[in-house]
């Protein structure tokens, strides 16, 4: 340890982030990035098997094994504060936890969030009631106790972060061997009941991973935030991917990776709590992802919907432009077109100027005449457009007079790959089958098309 | 096509008189009986299903049509009977049996790929702990073909529609080559392409000599795509080929008072004045 240092020191962060922070932040940092690993890999099950509650429950449930773990081992002589016994008494009350909660929910009327909510603060409390019992025992060595309840990582011995190192190796392990049979699990529990799969087992091995590596962050993270260990990496994995065999390993890595800037910052400062600042380590990495994230992330989702609402506009622009005053394609009064379509004369204005910008249309006094390449681009719309109409009547079976509010807001999401496969299907029958509504107009759109194709 | 039993509710029936022809028939129900509590869903259900036939489970809400398969699967653990396939109990044969769930069963924002789910099919036969091998892939790439999805296998399943979500599910089951499958409303919600796939998958499945039980809820088209019917209301109102059970009275006695309305449906589109499907929106 550096020693205390009141004031941010950006060189011994950077120090602490490169291993070069003394031996023991170097233990500490590489347990907990061992801690986050293993919570990460198993925490993208969990969140997918829709266990995240389930977990709060487990973690808090696991205090007064903690407890009652350390009176034991002082009773029998021991150091009461190791790390196995502490890890084996908080998996026993966290799997009871667990399981009452299932008892709850089976046995009596009681749904399972209030099953959660009553065994989560009943075993709390009994842990805090176990806690300061052994306070008042006064063994003298109950001292770190306490820490169990926010988490402390400066007393990570080198064995805790080899025992964490161990508990991370199990957890890829089992998620490895069992990825097959825990996505089935996750995704269609009926169907692997039906093909055979022993679905009470599959379900209690990953509780149990859940159990263990929870009970495993306790003393570093502590009894209130170990959860955000398994669900905030998962979440935040989702964000980056469709792919469960990409989102494990992400989720492993990102839990890895804040628990290890959590506790390389908080080694800065003993006042620093390290199971906060581990926390707010995966919070800072979830925003990233939440906010950047190039398919799902709101920026990504935030800029789809403005160019798709864009394009909209545009689209009814050129509609109104090669529509024109009584079919005559000439110049039509800008604010025709806005007041058609619900715009505001500012939204118009901008509308309109995205649309001289890509070239598509001309305005001259309050007028809107197309381009060329506006014309052939209006084409193509009404093309779609079209398309649509006769795709509607022929395959949904939908009353043609329907067919064209649908069809207005629909053509602005068809793709070129499914407007090509409209026409090879509806060509052979095109002739004969064109609406009544609008003919002129159908026939202008389609020999607009073949001039552009 | 086997002897057909047109069992009634309360008919007569000795205990010992089980049906002699329960080997060859892919499905034998006896006595099954199936409670949620202490409320029967399913009462002293008896049935033999013919094989290699298109059957429907047809009945109004609540009369047990989903309980009914979920019990011949042991998703449920029936009050009492015995639920048989080709003569033996459902653990010997799960390899056989293929089943299709509601489609609003599972998350379909799960991060798997449609290719993906369709592989879950062949899990029983891939068995513990190994990989999802070529030779499965590609069995499974088949039979996203065959329900007209083959170039949508790397799609995420959330951005599929719902008729081509429930295609995935039908072609997981065809990954499973079963010999008898249960399908829980197939054609629930689903396009007039999916119906159409879906139907061109049942009818192909029948010509290779499998049987097919799919609960149904649009009586309309039983007569079209089903050759035998299941009436269901608790008990087994009526069984058997569908031009011999499907009639109006025991229609009448399976939904009780609410035929009715579908009468009055009937008739108005005998007038032509409802159109007969897809007219929703009219």
């Amino acid at each position: 340890m550096t020693g205390a240092l009141a004031n941010f020191d950006l060189g011994a962060l950077a120090r602490a982030l490169t291993l070069r922070a003394g031996h023991n932040t170097q233990v500490v940092m590489a347990g907990a990035a061992m801690l986050g690993l293993a919570a990460g890999v198993v925490g993208a099950f969990a969140m997918l098997r829709g266990r995240a509650l389930l977990a709060d429950v487990v973690s808090h449930s696991t205090l007064p094994g903690v407890g009652a773990a350390f009176m034991v081992g002082v009773a029998m002589g021991g150091e009461g504060r190791s790390f196995v016994p502490l890890l084996v008494g908080a998996c026993a009350t966290g799997l009871l936890g667990a399981l009452a909660v299932q008892g709850i929910t089976r046995v009596s009327r009681v749904r399972d969030d209030a099953a959660m909510a009553l065994v989560l603060s009943v075993f709390f409390g009994a842990g805090t009631v176990l806690l300061s019992v052994i306070q008042g025992l006064g063994t003298g060595r109950e001292g770190g106790l306490k820490t169990f309840i926010y988490g402390q990582t400066a007393t990570m011995l080198e064995g805790d972060a080899r025992r964490l190192g161990a508990i991370a190796l199990l957890a890829c392990a089992v998620v490895v061997v069992l990825f097959k049979e825990f996505r089935l699990l996750c995704f269609d529990r009926a169907l692997a009941r039906a093909q055979g799969w022993p679905v009470a087992m599959l379900d209690g091995a990953l509780i149990g991973l859940v159990v263990v590596v929870l009970a495993a962050g306790l003393p570093a993270v502590g009894v209130l935030l170990v959860v955000a260990l398994l669900v905030i990496p998962a979440g935040a994995a989702r964000f980056w991917s469709d792919r469960l065999s990409v989102i494990v390993p992400l989720a492993g890595g990102a839990g890895m990776a804040g628990a290890y800037a959590g506790a390389g910052v908080s080694s800065l400062a003993p006042g620093l709590p390290a199971g906060a600042m581990i926390v707010l380590c995966l919070g800072g990495v979830f925003v990233l992802s939440a906010l950047g994230a190039p398919a799902r992330g709101l920026g990504a989702v935030w800029w789809r919907g403005t160019r798709a609402r864009r394009r909209i506009a545009l689209d009814h622009v050129l509609r109104a432009g090669s529509e024109g005053a009584g079919g005559s394609a000439g110049p039509v009064a800008a604010a025709a077109i806005g007041g058609a379509c619900g715009w505001s004369g500012a939204r118009t204005m901008l509308v309109l100027a995205w649309a001289r910008l890509r070239g598509l249309a001309r305005t001259r006094a309050g007028a809107v005449d197309l381009t060329a390449r506006g014309r052939s681009e209006a084409a193509r719309v009404m093309r779609n457009h079209l398309l649509w109409e006769a795709y509607l009547v022929r395959y949904a079976e939908m009353a043609p007079s329907h067919v064209h509010f649908a069809a207005d807001l629909i053509e602005h999401v068809l793709g070129a790959e499914v407007v090509r496969e409209l026409e090879r299907s509806l060509e052979a029958e095109e002739p004969a089958g064109a609406p009544a509504e609008g003919a002129g107009e159908a026939d202008a759109a389609r020999h607009g098309a073949g001039g552009t194709a | 096509m086997d002897v057909q039993r047109h069992r009634r509710a309360g008919a007569p029936r000795s205990l010992d008189a089980l049906p002699e022809h329960s080997a060859s028939s892919p499905l034998s129900i006896h006595a099954l009986t199936v409670a949620y509590g202490r409320r029967p869903v399913l009462w002293n259900v008896d049935y033999d299903a013919p094989a290699g036939s298109l059957i429907a489970i047809v009945g109004p809400n609540g009369a047990g049509k989903s309980t009914l398969i979920r019990a011949a699967l042991g998703l449920l653990r029936p009050a009492s009977g015995k639920v048989e396939f080709w003569g033996r109990p459902y653990g010997e044969v799960r390899g056989r049996i293929g089943y299709v769930p509601q489609r609003e069963s599972v998350d379909w924002d799960f991060p798997v790929s449609a290719l993906d789910v369709v592989c879950m099919g062949r899990y029983g036969r891939i068995g513990w702990v190994r990989r999802v091998g070529r030779a499965h892939r590609e069995a499974a790439r088949a039979c996203l073909s065959r329900v007209g999805l083959g170039d949508l296998g790397d799609r995420q399943i959330s951005r599929l529609s719902g008729g081509q979500q429930q295609r995935v599910f039908i072609a997981r089951a065809l990954a499973q080559e079963a010999d008898l499958y249960f399908m829980d409303e197939p054609f629930a919600g689903v396009d007039a392409a999916t119906e159409r796939a879906i139907v061109d998958v049942l009818r192909a499945l029948r010509s290779e000599g499998r049987t097919v039980i799919c609960v149904h809820h649009d009586v309309q088209s039983v007569r079209e795509y089903f050759d035998a019917v299941i009436l269901l209301n608790m008990r087994i109102v009526a069984s058997g080929p569908v031009g011999e059970a499907f009639t109006r009275e025991n229609l009448q006695r399976t939904y009780g008072g609410r035929l009715t309305l579908l009468d009055a449906a009937g008739e108005a589109m005998a007038r032509g004045e409802v159109a007969p499907r897809g007219g929703h929106g009219a």
